[in-house]
């Protein structure tokens, strides 16, 4: 399985899964990044972490600990 | 019929640039009850009878963070005649999705297109008429920041609060559909028929607050949780999941009927700056860089003229308007000091007489000569009251003096000084354009009255100097106020929290606790004003709770004169100051997250980083003045009262079974001494149980600076100077304790006032002062036990107690705790 932690920067990802549950899933959900979403990595944070990605159309940031929760392709 | 209307969207979609738009200046800033989160009520321009409400900036209506929460239960509670939302034209997809939940509610829904402009500049195309048709609610297209559309807006909301409709066009996929008729149909039938559907929709969800309030029967529970389960296994995901899956679904499709994006280069301006702002080798370098100039300005240039223009000017003296002639004065009060000096040390006996005759003094200056050609003089500092001994030249100063003690004029010099200018101290209302300064002008009142001397006090020391406290803090606040609106209306205080989220998230804290961290270093009032632009509501208590551990300008007079007087000027003792108070700031955050009422957030930290753009003026002066407001309406009254509670307590006293009003020299006689008498045993664990300790720690709940002051008189007083009796009153391990536990005690009565204003709840500012103080004492029980005990004086019950704290504080540090990530990496399929 890989996961959006995993993604190099400057790659484009779709999303095949969220896991987790209750908050922390609900609120990536929310945050747009649903099954299918294009996601694309900017960047990391100069200290190396969270990343900045790109979906729908706007700037997000998330840690890298909560990226695992995302399995892209 | 009195209307109501909520506002509601993201944050990040203009919706407070809308909101002044839609009131004017008819808004009334206060908290939603019994959180630190900010609400804002008005009422509509040309429409005084319609009240609206802001809402918290949202992303959704989910049960799991405060601001949604609070949002929706005013929204189902309350139940506005209208809602407007307003959504950001740039970024609908993101938007919409929260617009699709506001439609279920059963309650009429205008929807306001911003940002217009920018969408039209770039080309692209909103079908406003069709976006209408597929929300199934009126909407408008509006730029907030531009006043466009606000009229047609106000129109359409007020025509929809009475009779208007919205009706949800989205619908889910069958089995959902199915599901959700079937909940209707069984718990929620005795509901209105428009508000089914929200309800219906939350408990498929299993949102456990709706289901709490609802109480539905076990078995109709039963019934609909087979229902969901079935859902749940034809879709393969769980049911919160497929909600939100299908939302953004069917906005895909709207998107695709309403909008037409022009083709464009791949980055946009913003883009650009970003990848200059957050770059990975110019990012950090950057960040010191606008930090340096937010300090600066803030704290040092215009913020400190600001300060001291208050303090000094307005509640000093007075001031030379617009600097007229102040320069001049300066100048002359200067050579005027250094020539009494100079007179001071080669005759101390011509300054002893009452009335100082220019003449004859300088008749007897020429009479006299030396036995030296130098001689010497001690100088006291003003601020710390160390004394250093200077040399004086007599008739000229050789080139390689040391400046440091050397004074700079000389005895020949301040003799032709006194002959041009005579011998009474110059004054500054001679030079230029003197403004005199509120308590001059005060006191010239009061004794044109004729009032009693205590009446006179009384106002002067407490009224006028405790509303000068508070008003002195403003100038520079606003400065500050201003460079962080337009940190945070530019776009760029959300990337700091992207920079620093790595560090700060380590103890609990949030990357934008950076900036109140470094004004506290200034001024921990400001500081502790700053931490609003946190959003999390955690975070931002935690902040505001540590900031003042951080050593204030205020402190260093302190920190100087116990490095003086103690530990022979050493410079570590500062230096240690600063390590401890960070230390603090990290050990408290690191501790209190553990504790019940800090525990981790639910929801995982994903921050939206809005896009670049330059802030609009009267934003960011509106912001600035509401904050500065809303400090002198909150904070003022508690450090009114508490400067006036000093100053009685501290100018009042039984003297010979008389109770009367005190010189400031019969300090020991006051009731503030009869206090610090009656506390000091609580001290003596720390090593410094003196009823003058407690008398200066007191006052320095005032201001820190008042310590040194207060230690002034205290200690002044018998043999010896001021800095040789606290030596002989404190050993270096009680002295130490003593400068720690007034570092991370209560600040200073402004400090409690910000800290009251911010919280917002007295609950948890008597929380934040308890801590603070109760951390302050046990770290100097702490140094005063385990100090001692390494000299060899070992008291066992205190060391005893001091290593049981020392062992539970490591114990609260390294257990491990729960963030929202971790807790739930366990449960990852």
């Amino acid at each position: 399985m890989k996961t959006l932690r995993e993604v190099a920067i400057g790659e484009s990802v779709k999303v095949v899964k969220i896991h987790g549950e209750g908050a922390v899933k609900r609120r990536i959900m929310d945050m747009g990044l649903t099954k299918g979403t294009e996601i694309f990595v900017q960047k990391s944070a100069p200290l190396g972490d969270p990343l900045q990605v790109t979906v729908r159309g706007y700037e997000l940031s998330i840690r890298k600990a909560d990226a695992e929760f995302i399995e892209v392709e | 019929m009195e209307i109501k209307i909520a506002l509601a969207g993201n944050p990040n979609s203009g919706k407070t640039t809308l909101f002044n738009a839609l009131t004017g200046s008819r808004q009334y800033v206060g908290n939603w009850p019994g959180v630190t989160v900010e609400k804002k009520e008005g009422s509509l321009k040309k429409h005084p009878d319609v009240k609206i409400v802001d809402l918290p900036g949202i992303y959704s209506l989910s049960p799991y963070s405060l601001e949604e929460v609070i949002a929706r239960d005013y929204l189902i509670d309350e139940r506005p005649n209208v809602i407007i939302n307003i959504i950001d034209g740039t970024n609908l997809e993101r938007n919409l999705f929260l617009t699709t939940q506001l439609t279920e509610l059963g309650i009429p829904v205008v929807v306001a297109v911003n940002m217009m402009d920018v969408v039209i500049r770039e080309g692209d195309k909103i079908n406003i008429e069709a976006l209408s048709h597929a929300l199934g609610c009126k909407v408008v297209a509006i730029s907030a920041l531009k006043g466009s559309g606000i009229d047609e807006l106000i129109d359409t909301a007020i025509k929809q609060a009475s009779g208007g409709e919205t009706v949800p066009m989205h619908t889910f996929s069958g089995v959902v559909e199915h599901t959700i008729a079937h909940i209707e149909e069984a718990a929620l039938h005795n509901l209105p028929e428009e508000r089914q559907r929200w309800y219906a929709i939350k408990i498929f969800e299993r949102d456990s607050k709706v289901m709490e309030k609802l109480s539905i029967n076990k078995d109709i529970l039963a019934h609909i949780e087979k229902d969901i389960k079935n859902a749940e296994n034809q879709l393969d995901d769980d049911s919160e999941g497929i909600i939100t899956s299908e939302r953004y679904v069917y906005i895909a499709e709207v998107i695709e009927r309403c909008y037409q994006r022009k083709r464009r280069a791949k980055l946009s301006t913003s883009d650009k700056i970003d990848k200059v702002l957050t770059n990975k080798w110019l990012g950090l370098p950057i960040f010191a860089v606008i930090m340096y100039l937010v300090y600066y300005i803030a704290m040092v240039t215009i913020g400190l003229s600001a300060t001291d223009w208050a303090n000094e000017g307005l509640f000093g003296d007075g001031w030379h308007l617009f600097g007229d002639g102040s320069a001049a004065y300066e100048e002359q009060a200067e050579m005027y000091n250094n020539s009494m000096l100079a007179l001071e040390a080669f005759n101390p006996e011509l300054l002893e007489e009452e009335e100082l005759d220019a003449e004859v003094v300088v008749n007897s200056m020429r009479a006299f000569t030396p036995e030296e050609k130098t001689a010497t003089v001690d100088v006291e500092d003003e601020e710390t009251l160390e004394i250093t001994q200077m040399t004086v030249y007599y008739d000229s100063i050789p080139e390689d003096a040391d400046e440091e003690t050397t004074v700079p004029v000389s005895f020949l010099e301040a003799m032709a000084f006194i002959e041009e200018n005579g011998i009474e101290e110059p004054d500054p209302a001679d030079y230029g354009t003197w403004v005199r300064g509120v308590p001059v002008v005060v006191e010239d009142w009061l004794s044109n009255a004729n009032t009693a001397e205590w009446l006179n006090s009384l106002i002067l020391d407490g009224i006028v100097a405790g509303i000068g406290a508070v008003l002195g803090f403003v100038p520079q606040m606003l400065v500050l106020f201003l460079l962080l609106a337009f940190l945070e209306d530019c776009g760029y205080m959300a990337r700091i929290a992207f920079i620093l989220d790595r560090i700060f998230r380590k103890f609990g804290l949030s990357g934008k606790s950076f900036i109140p961290m470094l004004v506290g270093t200034g001024c921990s009032v400001p500081g502790i004003m700053a931490s609003r632009t946190i959003e999390n509501e955690r975070d931002r208590k935690m902040t505001i709770i540590t900031t003042s551990f951080i050593p204030c300008s205020a402190k260093i007079p302190f920190i100087a004169m116990v490095a003086g007087a103690i530990f022979q000027g050493s410079a570590w003792v500062a230096t240690s100051a600063y390590f401890v108070g960070m230390a603090a700031v990290v050990i408290s955050g690191i501790m209190l997250k553990k504790t019940k009422a800090f525990a981790g957030d639910p929801a995982p930290f994903l921050m939206e980083l809005p896009s670049y753009h330059w802030p609009s003026i009267s934003n960011v002066l509106r912001s600035t003045f509401e904050r500065g407001w809303s400090f002198i309406r909150k904070a003022g009254t508690i450090i009114l009262l508490s400067t006036i509670f000093v100053w009685f307590t501290s100018y009042f006293g039984v003297v010979d079974g008389t109770f009367r009003m005190l010189e400031e020299e019969e300090l020991d006689l006051s009731i503030l001494a009869a206090i610090g008498n009656a506390i000091a045993w609580i001290f003596k664990p720390l090593g410094w149980g003196t009823w003058q300790a407690s008398v200066a720690s007191f006052t320095g709940l005032v201001a820190k600076e008042n310590i040194v002051g207060t230690m002034g008189i205290l200690y002044g007083a018998g043999d010896g100077t001021v800095y040789q009796n606290i030596a002989a009153a404190f050993t270096t391990v009680s002295g130490y304790s003593f400068l720690a536990f007034n570092l991370l005690c209560a600040p200073c009565f402004a400090a409690i006032g910000a800290i009251k204003r911010e919280m917002n709840n007295i609950k948890w500012t008597w929380f934040a002062v308890g801590y603070q103080c109760g951390l302050g004492y046990v770290v100097a029980l702490m140094i005063n036990q385990i100090g001692n005990a390494f000299l060899g004086d070992v008291n066992i019950l205190g060391l005893a107690v001091a290593i049981a704290i020392l062992a539970y504080m490591l114990y609260m540090l390294f257990k491990p705790y729960r963030t929202s990530s971790e807790s739930l990496a366990g449960h990852r399929v």
